[in-house]
């Protein structure tokens, strides 16, 4: 199985997660959106966990390297289709501080002001 | 010897696909116990973090055996995950939040906090050389 899908959107990457994001799975997500974010014009990531209620630390690892990559251009990182277990451990991390969540992809490219995740708007 | 009313083992390669397999087992071996929702994802949390610890750390490049034992008592679940590998040398520094002797591999360093947050119990044996079993019990309903 495939543990994700990759789409860009306007300047976002966007990594649809088809399978319990783990360390088995950390490490060929990182891989693929690492390359795609030097060969794109992505300057955004945004994390559609829609389907995957499963993310252990590992997932925090990936979801804060992604940030790392980013946020020297000025790019953000988002999450959406965050189920309850997804959730509690994106809370009890603190990443929230860090990592917007939106709960469909159209709020995360219109919602206004400097939380859209284009900041285009 | 103690007796459970449930008890145990599987052994599997430390190669990484096995983690999930690690957790739908320990997911299936709570099912009679009705557990709810959250504490089955705390549960298979825990038990993929010890995993992944024993495959990263435990054995990092090298081949070996990693060993889940389950046993249930009543309403209380005990979790062993073993390996026979490197072995921690200080344990205390191995378990304070953000700790991590692998940031190249961006490893959180949250795994013994999500395995004290998410069960009742945790306690981690360890010799260099030796290798590392972490115990934990969870208590369900």
């Amino acid at each position: 199985m495939q543990a994700a899908e990759y789409e860009l959107q306007k300047d976002v990457l966007v990594i649809r997660l088809k399978a319990d994001l783990d360390h088995h799975t950390a490490v060929t997500v990182r891989e693929s959106a690492d390359a795609l974010l030097t060969r794109s014009r992505a300057k955004h990531i945004l994390f559609d966990f829609t389907g995957v209620d499963f993310m252990d630390s590992s997932g925090i690892g990936v979801i804060m390297g992604r940030y790392r990559q980013v946020i020297f251009q000025g790019g953000r990182v988002g999450v959406m289709g965050v189920g309850s277990n997804v959730d509690r451990i994106l809370k009890i991390s603190g990443l929230y501080k860090i990592v917007e969540r939106y709960e469909t992809a159209e709020e995360a490219f219109t919602r206004p002001s400097e939380e859209c995740l284009t900041g285009s708007n | 010897m103690e007796t459970f009313d449930n008890e145990m083992r599987l052994m599997f390669q430390a190669k990484s696909c096995n983690e999930a397999l690690a957790r739908m087992t320990v997911a299936a071996f709570l099912t009679p116990l009705n557990p709810t929702l959250e504490e089955l994802a705390d549960t298979k949390t825990a038990v993929s973090e010890a995993v992944t610890n024993a495959i990263i750390h435990g054995y990092g490049d090298k081949e070996g055996t990693v060993e889940l034992w389950c046993a249930r008592k009543g309403s209380e679940v005990f979790f062993h995950i073993k390996d026979t590998g490197s072995g921690i040398a200080d344990i205390e520094a191995a378990m304070e939040p953000m700790y991590t002797t692998k940031p190249e591999m961006e490893r959180s360093g949250m795994g013994f906090s999500f395995m004290e947050a998410f069960t009742d119990e945790l306690v981690v044996e360890s010799a260099v050389g030796e290798g590392t079993v972490v115990k934990m019990k969870k208590r369900i309903g």
